[in-house]
């Protein structure tokens, strides 16, 4: 066990370092840009250079890098304040799902505008009766010469007001169980029928969206897998949505907490010498080391082939509500100025009262706590699921309630 | 900067985990835990010959005193394995702290007249630092040695009454700090003292003008006593990674074979989800238990920083594991007959044995302050 790369990382992290220190846009470069145009610039900018996807093949517009490559890269991109969140869907979960299920042409046709930026994708899986319950979903596919006709609604979609296309499951058999009746496709946005309705959300901005279908056209052509395999390959999906996800800390971190006890007095000495304070740091400190070296770890197992499992589920669910704990915390320190949203009059622009309001959503997006703990309990522990009242029984037959 | 991603135990290393694990399966089974549990011996004596004949004792000790000289890599897997099978042996006494308090301040004299017989477990060793009640400090201790002869008490002591020498951290002759002296217990009077877990003993020592022989430089023991805190830190929290999962590998199986309502308790969420916890505290002590491993191994400037978070995580894993693995087991686990209580014992036992979880807190913050962050 080392922390040192082999002779062949050490190159490619000289490689991947010379080449950010001299390309990351300046300050200047990016004024005026909103940050769509700025993260388009940045992914243009790797894409031309090979630096873009590095895993992917380089037919779909990758480096066919190694995992370990991948990570080395991770860290060091990591290094630079650059743009990246409005890929993620698209190049972490859309993409590995394409690579899976669609064929050679789209193939070619759809990965390499996603590797570039040229192209956004967002996700359309649950739906006001189908959340952490994802294969109760509701949108109705009904075949129609070659096209499928869709209708019916989704909701929580991230980034579908700026996106191209996106990935969607819809019930093509509600007369079949449950999870046996639905089908994948993925699809142009600016389809005639598809209705996008921002969703305000309790930290006043809205990334989500409710989407509507009204007889939507799909060309057959576009479904992935079978009809009614929907469920597997949206689980391809899904695995890589919590290793994307991870353990995300939205600025507010150890770092930025532990500075702020030293500037922050409790009693005319600075908040940092209090035994409470002290022992609430360490113990986010302890987290986030274990996150960081839980992620080296399947780093590492990554790098002799083994493919990480649901193990990964751990960094989100830590990660979310270490971030709801310490803004929290960080409000209390500042007493009553804590609650500043103002960006003028707030401690550090209101960092600690925003993400407070925002950390509620990561302990929900992409499974919540609940389901996270349920898939480490099934999924590693090897404990049994829950029973399924549903389990079996035609989906149009399931009783539903009125919430 | 750590930055690489080599992060793992080499294939050696998971192969002597395997063997120490089959080993201490025949050698260490619950009953013999409960045999040192329910009856009057301090320790499994078979149980230590046959440690100390697999070398185990002699991992880290230089081969020029006898010592196998290998990684303390190798030291974190058995520190493993001895805590996964609650082992009632004085190995941590011995190895984590006289041994490695020999290695890093002993005079050449000592070491070779003590680090041979450590090597093969013929000798026990120790570290005596508590004086009662509460955190010592360079500033509390009341044992003192003058002209090399040591006054006071220690307790508790672990291994105290079966260790042939203790390594004392007594006040400096003329009071400003600390200092460090082997002291030999043949003849010194020593009496047992019954704690939370019986399976590993502590005495009551008291050095009423004993001779001693100094170990590192009058005054300055203190400097010696947080390095070797901080080294045992990692051993000690390898300990308790590998007490947190026996404990939840105990109460998952339990509850997979426990029906109630016509099914397993497995399968409900409450048990489920106290579990998937359990399960997320182990793992973050075990992936920092690794950043200590790497830290000890290649005596990191990090280790502060690296030791202080392995061991507050496995502190904390180990207590939560050890006492939902009883919740788990409900009123069955609150009982004599069953073995939720060795680990539950052990655990508390571990937590407070080279500093409780606040101290550790404080030290790791302490340590950030100082920089040397990873």
């Amino acid at each position: 066990m080392d922390f040192k790369d082999t002779s062949e990382e050490a190159t490619f992290r000289d490689e991947a370092r010379q080449w950010l220190e001299t390309n990351v846009p300046a300050d200047d470069e990016l004024k005026g840009l909103d940050e769509i145009e700025r993260s388009k610039l940045w992914q243009k900018r790797k894409y031309d250079a090979g630096w873009a996807c590095i895993r992917w093949p380089k037919e779909y517009g990758g480096r066919d890098a190694s995992a370990i490559e991948q990570v080395i890269w991770n860290q060091e991109e990591s290094r630079f304040n650059v743009p990246s969140g409005v890929f993620a869907i698209g190049q972490g979960m859309a993409a590995p799902t394409m690579m899976a299920w669609a064929s050679e042409d789209d193939k070619v046709k759809h990965l390499p505008p996603l590797a570039s930026g040229e192209h956004i994708w967002c996700q359309l899986f649950s739906e006001p009766a189908g959340g952490s319950d994802l294969a109760a979903l509701r949108t109705r596919a009904e075949k129609d010469g070659d096209d499928w006709v869709i209708n019916g609604q989704k909701i929580w979609t991230s980034g579908a007001h700026y996106s191209d296309y996106g990935i969607l499951v819809v019930r093509t058999d509600p007369t079949v169980a449950k999870h046996k009746g639905l089908t994948y496709f993925f699809f142009d946005m600016k389809s005639p029928g598809v209705d996008i309705k921002p969703i305000k959300q309790i930290s006043g901005g809205a990334n989500f969206n409710e989407v509507y279908f009204t007889d939507v056209r799909i060309p057959d052509s576009q479904r992935l897998g079978a009809v009614g395999q929907g469920w597997q390959v949206a689980l391809t999906t899904l695995m890589n949505e919590r290793a994307a996800i991870g353990g995300g800390g939205m600025g507010v971190g150890f770092d930025r907490i532990f500075e702020l006890a030293k500037r922050i007095n409790i009693d005319d000495r600075p908040a940092i010498e209090d035994r409470q304070v002290r022992a609430k740091l360490a113990d986010w400190y302890c987290q986030e080391s274990g996150l960081r070296f839980t992620g080296y770890r399947s780093m590492s197992a990554l790098s002799r082939g083994d493919t990480p499992g649901p193990e990964n589920s751990i960094g989100k669910y830590v990660g979310a509500a270490k971030t709801q704990d310490m803004a929290s915390f960080a409000m209390d320190l500042l007493e009553l100025s804590g609650a500043v949203l103002d960006s003028e009059h707030g401690e550090e622009s209101g960092i600690y009262a925003a993400t407070y309001m925002g950390a509620p959503g990561g302990r929900i997006a992409g499974g919540s706590d609940e389901i996270m703990l349920n898939i480490l309990a099934e999924r590693v522990l090897g404990m049994p699921q829950d029973v399924r009242l549903d389990k079996g029984i035609p989906f149009n037959e399931i009783p539903t309630g009125s919430n | 900067m750590v930055e690489g991603v080599n992060f793992e135990f080499s294939d050696e290393q998971n192969l002597l985990r395997d063997q120490a694990r089959g080993f201490l399966q025949d050698e260490c089974p619950a009953t013999l835990v409960r045999g040192i549990l329910d009856g009057d011996e301090s320790y499994s004596r078979a149980l230590w010959e046959r440690i100390g004949q697999m070398g185990w004792t002699a991992t880290v000790i230089p081969e020029s005193y006898g010592g196998l000289g290998a990684s303390y890599l190798d030291l974190c897997v058995i520190a493993e394995e001895l805590g996964r099978a609650v082992a009632p042996v004085p190995f941590s006494s011995s190895v984590y702290m006289a041994t490695e308090a020999l290695l890093l301040a002993g005079t050449e004299a000592q070491k070779e007249k003590w680090l041979p017989k450590l090597a093969t477990g013929e000798v026990i060793g120790t570290f005596a630092i508590s004086e009662g009640s509460g955190r010592p400090s360079p500033a509390n201790l009341n044992a003192k040695a003058v002209d090399g002869m040591v006054t006071g008490t220690k307790i508790p002591v672990p291994d105290g009454d079966i260790a042939d020498f203790a390594v004392a951290v007594t006040a400096s002759q003329n009071g400003d700090g600390a200092s460090l002296y082997l002291v030999e217990l043949d003849g010194v009077e020593r009496a047992s003292v019954a704690t939370l877990d019986p399976t590993r003993s502590h005495a009551k020592l008291t050095f009423n003008d004993t001779a001693a022989s100094l170990m590192g430089v009058e005054g300055e023991g203190w400097t010696a006593v947080e390095k070797l805190l901080n080294r045992a830190a990692v051993l000690y929290a390898w300990e308790q990674v590998g007490g947190s999962e026996a404990a939840l590998e105990q109460a998952k199986e339990y509850a997979m074979g426990r029906y109630a309502f016509g099914r397993p308790i497995a399968g409900f969420q409450a048990i489920k989800h106290k579990l998937a916890n359990v399960y997320v505290k182990n793992t973050l002590a075990r992936s920092n238990g690794y950043y200590g491993a790497w830290a000890l191994s290649t005596d990191a400037p990090e280790l502060p920083i690296a030791g202080a978070t392995a061991r507050v995580s496995g502190t904390q894993a180990y207590y939560f594991a050890s006492k939902e693995n009883i919740q788990t087991h409900g009123g069955m686990g609150f009982t004599w007959e069953f073995d939720c209580q060795f680990y539950y014992r052990r655990s508390k036992l571990l937590s407070v044995t080279i500093g409780s979880e606040s101290w550790w807190q404080d030290k790791l913050i302490t340590a950030i302050e100082r920089g040397h962050a990873a």
